[in-house]
């Protein structure tokens, strides 16, 4: 069964090095064709189908299977994935090319692969006797492959011939290369290009409009007239680079202005500079987060970063000279301390294209099927794509992917990728803001799933195996109402001996999720669960999340338990961790737990016991709180939803129980008990979390606005700015210690997971603790599911694998963990944010105090506690005459012709919805009080209509 | 660029092989008449040639004799040619002495070595070509060798790498595979008894994958069994046809 041959590869690294590998020829490689005689069995996994009857294709009506080359596959993926697209031979040449040259491409087409119902096959034809064709004198890699793919796609349909001469089944080879496919026709194989088969498929035209437009000879029709510089080889590019004339860098475009960018170079810490990018063609078709080459421009063309904000409108291709009075625009304050330095773009070392969302702005001319689009995020140019369903599309968000940029266009081509739904519509927003801050949300694909146990699930022997059995104790969980993923348990009972025994039972999710596999490697991407207001983007499937992972009351379930012996000064006497089983007998609400607690005719098991854990979490809140742990506050809220339409119909701040900090104690206590252990164990590998100390620069503000209301603020340690904070209080004006509270939570560091083995400040600012991790909520934080994997090795309840010690793996691992939790938290925002706009929305204008958050030059930012909103009121207006405005840095201040604002000063504000422009709608603050003649409006304007631009002109005629 | 992918979702390697395939082994005995017993062998691209002498009177120093049984002098050495970089390998460098020692130790529990006290044997291994798994490919080699000498053994001894990736052994790792850096264990094998002649492994693996990487690396030297001692026989058969009888 096994032919061998050697051959010989030569590859140039630096020196020459011949390199000689084996290479063997096999003949028991299946074609995947299920019923073929010829290779009975040799197959398995997801093959093709027998019949493949469904593409109605008006090319070739007799049944037949695809064979895309790799171009194909690289640039039409978005079809390929279409469900109307099946039964398609995927050639191990064409997978490897691919997998060099786009890793997302190559895990798009892995998961579309192991998709049972997409009828995917993977042919491994560089091993098949008569499918391996050798490179020949003179011929480059790439015709080797292209004649690779074109033998076995002639080996195909003559195996298939064989097979069954009566049902006529054919191999369609798909090319997008012209001179490809006239070779391949001359050698009797049927072979279309993309955009032809796509076409022919009768019953699919939607299927047009997602190929990707990037044939040479779509384009031609533009003006011929060549608008950017060329740009240059990375070959090139490199050598700039080493020789130090082109600078590498990151390229981010203005947000306020759509010809300005600047690039950061990475380098050296000192060598950290930015360079300014000025006019369309100093651009040159960088997008944005794409890794350019610059070089920078003499010093007598440097220019000053302008402050005027200027938005892309043109619809026509043609005002390139407009574009030009523009860029002459920019260039007016002229002050030579202003300048930068200035550079254009001469290549791009690599594109970070990604589909965007946004609008279709719809061209004026009725029948035509070029249409621009508008992405939501500013810093992205508009894409031209081809369309025929314009109409259908107008007033949708819809997702779009660039293919292209030629020269002689103004704008990248791109190809419409997915409707997404109507603006404003709940589901649409939801999944744009979800695109928009990357969160991966798809639906678990196949591979992932097959890794789930198989239900009827039940503990088994083997399960039990290093696990202790802990049904008997009785434990319970407290969440929030409507909580369908339980990751912790507590349980709390009286030793013999007058201690304590205390335990924090955690979901054992690591035990189903194994290192390495599908599974692992998607709720590694993901990081975290995100919640938005109505909706939760799990991390792990819902099967787990939700069923064998969440600890239900009255079932069992697999635990990670942390078990302490205490006294009852809540000092640790002994700490012990084991996997274990547990059977919750309770699955309690904050509000039933703490009503339990106080109500005194209950005396059962459970209630005894949330005695006991209410007891030791105060004295363990108190010894924290000396230690100098921080109380912040940020106003939170919660919406109540209709239950029919899943509107907001009312706000509510989030209140907090004396069990929300029960819980919280012990979990705080469970997370340092757990970093103490495994950094004991793995002192260079453990992941942890730490919050660094702010500079002391951050609390200028703090300081600043407490003393302008006479209070002092110490912040030389957490210690002191803990108890300068609970001294702040002042009699006439209760809420400036929430205030402050929040102004001090604005003045913190962002926490971060990090490996051990990359620092050595451990320090939990916040916290007061010298160590922590996450350790309590593995169903919601990947973190968490490392830390469970490291303390289950740790006692030797599990086994290792080799990236859990590979310190440089962890901390790439950090770096995605960081991302994904800071993304989810500004996905949750936005979804507030959103939710807010809908609360009114409905509401239409209200009236409402707020307290001033801080004080800009030419704005002040408002809290309104009522709604947890913040939001800002403007004083200068593009068309408005400019107020008297005085700025003092110092007290801070803000002086309005007449009248001063302070931090902390309580303004009546207007608030409505502003709808102006349809992609970007958001709340608008206006004032009322305090009066100011031609700034504030009156609380009572009855006739003030939100949706109409012309508003701010009626204002001034007040 | 992606690094190479060790072994495909179709379950192939990088060569084409299966999980458990060996390379295709090709082996001669008696290669050199001088000698007391030679063997040539290819495993795949890489190639070995050992040599042995003996038994003989103690050769040198007379107080390395020992009294009960026989010394084996083991020494192994690899060709300036035998990577892809040509590069002079010293005698006595740390890699080698310790491929020698290591495979001292293989044989001292593979030879009869108590039928000769007193005597020494030599066996000589060259590396002409490098192309991963040397350590196997020198035992099979010298247990060609050793038997092509006449010197009485308890067994053959062979020997076969096995590594591990993506939760599956691999046996008889190629260079690639092995530059790859994953978990690599080298065993020696009496085939006939399962005894363990030598066993080594210088990565990380844990504990409860080591069965399963053990059971590769065993499964492949009993294959390497079968095919020298087909090897064996048909040199018996042509040499006693030469012989006449």
């Amino acid at each position: 069964m096994l032919k061998s041959k050697t051959f010989l590869k030569k590859t140039r690294a630096g020196g020459v090095m011949k390199i000689v590998r084996e290479h063997y020829l096999r003949d028991d490689i299946g074609c995947g064709a299920p019923g073929c005689a010829a290779c009975d069995g040799a197959h398995e996994g997801p093959v093709l189908e027998p019949q493949p009857v469904d593409p109605a294709s008006s090319l070739c009506p007799q049944p037949h299977y695809l064979l895309p080359d790799t171009n194909v596959l690289l640039h039409q993926i978005d079809v390929l994935e279409d469900p109307a697209i099946r039964n398609v031979i995927v050639l191990q040449t064409v997978l490897q090319e691919v997998r060099n040259r786009s890793a997302p491409v190559y895990k798009r087409i892995r998961d579309v692969t192991n998709n049972q119902e997409k009828h995917f096959y993977t042919f491994t034809n560089e091993h098949h006797r008569e499918t391996y064709v050798e490179q020949e004198q003179g011929e480059n890699a790439n015709d080797r492959n292209d004649r690779a793919i074109r033998v076995a796609a002639k080996w195909y349909n003559e195996h298939l011939k064989k097979m069954s001469a009566e049902n006529h089944l054919q191999v369609i080879f798909i090319t997008n290369d012209k001179k490809n496919k006239e070779k391949a026709i001359e050698e009797g194989i049927p072979a279309f290009t993309c955009e032809e088969y796509v076409k022919s498929l009768t019953a699919n035209p939607e299927l047009i409009d997602r190929l990707a437009c990037l044939s040479e000879e779509g384009n031609e029709i533009e003006s011929g007239r060549i608008i950017f510089s060329e740009h240059l080889p990375l070959s090139k590019l490199q050598q700039g680079i080493k020789s130090g004339t082109y600078l590498q860098g990151t390229f981010r475009a203005s947000r306020e202005n759509y010809l300005e960018a600047t690039v950061w170079v990475h380098g050296d810490p000192e060598e950290d500079k930015e360079i300014i990018l000025q006019g369309l063609k100093n651009l040159n078709r960088a997008v944005h987060e794409d890794i350019v080459a610059v070089e920078l421009l003499p010093k007598n063309q440097w220019v000053a970063p302008s402050s005027v904000v200027l938005h892309d409108e043109g619809q026509n291709e043609d005002d390139v000279e407009k574009e030009e009075e523009r860029e002459r625009t920019l260039k007016t304050a002229i002050n030579e301390k202003m300048l930068k330095p200035t550079g254009r773009v001469v290549g791009i070392i690599k594109r970070n294209w990604r589909p965007y969302c946004g609008m279709l702005s719809k061209s004026d001319i009725k029948e035509s099927r070029r249409h621009l689009f508008t992405p939501a995020d500013r810093r992205i140019p508009r894409i031209r794509i081809e369309t025929r369903q314009a109409s259908a599309l107008e007033g949708r968000r819809i997702i779009v992917a660039i293919d292209g940029w030629p020269r002689n266009s103004r704008y990248p081509n791109g190809h419409f990728v997915k409707n997404l739904g109507d603006v404003g519509d709940k589901e649409t927003e939801t999944e744009v803001l979800l695109l928009e801050h990357d969160v991966p949300h798809q639906p678990f694909s196949q591979a992932v799933l097959s890794f789930l146990p198989k239900m009827p699930w039940s503990i088994t022997e083997k399960d039990m195996k290093n696990r202790e059995d802990l049904r008997h104790l009785c434990v319970c969980s407290v969440d929030p109402p409507g909580c369908t993923d339980i990751d912790d348990a507590l349980h709390c009972r009286e030793l013999e001996n007058g201690n304590v025994e205390v335990g924090v039972h955690i979901a054992d999710v690591s035990h189903f999720i194994r290192p390495g596999n599908a599974l692992d490697q998607e709720s590694a991407r993901r990081g975290t669960t995100v919640y938005l207001c109505e909706k939760r983007i799990d991390m792990v499937p819902e099967l787990l999340s939700s069923n064998l992972c969440s600890l239900r009351c009255n079932v069992d379930r697999l635990a990670f338990s942390c078990i302490w012996e205490m006294n009852h000064n809540a000092e640790i006497l002994k700490v012990r961790f084991t996997k274990s089983a547990i059977n919750s007998k309770a699955s309690l609400t904050y509000a039933e737990a703490q009503m339990r607690i106080d109500s005194a005719a209950m005396n059962d098991d459970i209630t005894t016991s949330l005695r006991g854990l209410n007891k030791l979490a105060k004295i363990l809140k108190k010894r924290r709180i000396e230690k100098g742990a921080l109380t912040l506050s940020s106003p939170e809220v919660r919406f109540h939803m209709d239950s029919e339409t899943h509107d907001p119909i009312d706000l509510q701040t989030k209140e907090l129980r004396e069990t929300n900090s029960m819980v919280e104690e012990f979990m705080l206590l469970a997370n340092i008990s757990v970093a103490k252990k495994i950094h004991e164990e793995f002192s260079e590998h453990a992941l942890l979390r730490k919050h660094p100390a702010p500079p002391p620069s951050n609390y200028e503000i703090l300081v600043k606005a407490a003393k302008s209301k006479n209070l002092e603020i110490k912040t030389d340690t957490a210690k002191s700015l803990a108890d300068s904070l609970d001294r702040a209080d002042s009699r006439t004006f209760p809420y400036v210690n929430t205030l402050l509270r929040i102004l001090a939570t604005r003045c913190m560091m962002q926490a971060v997971y990090f490996c051990s083995g990359m620092d050595n400040d451990f320090h939990h600012y916040g916290l007061a603790s010298p160590i922590y991790t996450h350790f309590t909520s593995p169903i919601r934080r990947y973190a968490d599911i490392i830390v469970h994997r490291l303390l289950a090795v740790a006692i030797g309840a599990d086994c290792t694998y080799p990236e859990l010690t590979d310190k440089h793996k962890l901390a790439d691992l950090c770096k995605n963990l960081n991302f994904r939790h800071k993304m989810a938290q500004y996905a949750q925002r936005a979804s507030v944010a959103f939710h807010t706009q809908l609360f009114f929305k409905s509401k239409g204008i209200v009236s409402e105090e707020g307290y001033i958050l801080f004080v800009r030059k030419n704005a002040i930012v408002v809290l309104i506690p009522k709604y947890g909103l913040e939001g800002t009121v403007f004083f200068e207006e593009k068309d408005k005459p400019k107020p008297r405005l005085i700025y003092d840095d110092e007290i801070p201040s803000l002086k309005i012709e007449d009248t001063v604002f302070h931090i902390f000063d309580k303004v009546k504000v207007k608030i409505m919805l502003d709808s102006s422009n349809l992609q970007h709608q958001k709340i608008r603050m206006s004032l009322v009080e305090p009066q100011i003649p031609g700034i504030s409006i009156s609380a009572d304007n009855p006739n003030m209509d939100i949706d109409e631009p012309e508003r701010k002109k009626k204002k001034r005629e007040k | 660029m992606a690094g190479l992918e060790l072994l495909s979702d179709q379950g192939y390697r990088v060569d084409g092989r299966r999980a458990g395939e060996l390379r295709k082994i090709q082996a001669r005995m008696g290669v050199f008449a001088q000698a007391d017993g030679s063997a040539y062998i290819e495993q795949g691209n890489t190639k070995a040639l050992a040599v042995v002498y003996g038994p003989h009177e103690i050769r040198g120093s007379r107080a390395r004799a020992l009294p009960d049984r026989a010394l084996v002098n083991c020494q192994y050495s690899s060709a300036t040619f035998s990577t892809g970089e040509r590069k002079r390998r010293p005698h006595g460098d740390r890699k080698s002495c310790e491929m020698g020692l290591q495979l001292r130790q293989t044989f001292e529990a593979a030879i009869l070595t108590q039928l000769h006290p007193r005597s020494q044997i030599d066996i000589y291994v060259q590396v002409l070509q490098a192309d991963g798994g040397t350590y196997a490919a020198c035992v099979n080699a010298a247990t060609l060798a050793v038997l092509d000498a006449g010197i009485p053994m308890r067994d053959f001894v062979c020997a076969c790498s096995a590594g591990f990736v993506d939760n599956t052994a691999l046996a008889d790792l190629s260079h690639v595979e092995e530059a790859a850096g994953g978990p690599q264990l080298a065993l020696a094998l009496l085939p006939a008894s399962g005894q363990i002649a030598l066993l080594e492994m210088d990565a990380r693996l844990h504990e409860d994958h080591l069965e399963q990487v053990l059971e590769a690396a065993a499964r492949a030297a009993r294959d390497v069994h079968t095919l020298l001692d087909r090897v064996v026989r048909q040199h018996v058969r042509e040499a006693s046809i030469l012989l006449g009888d």
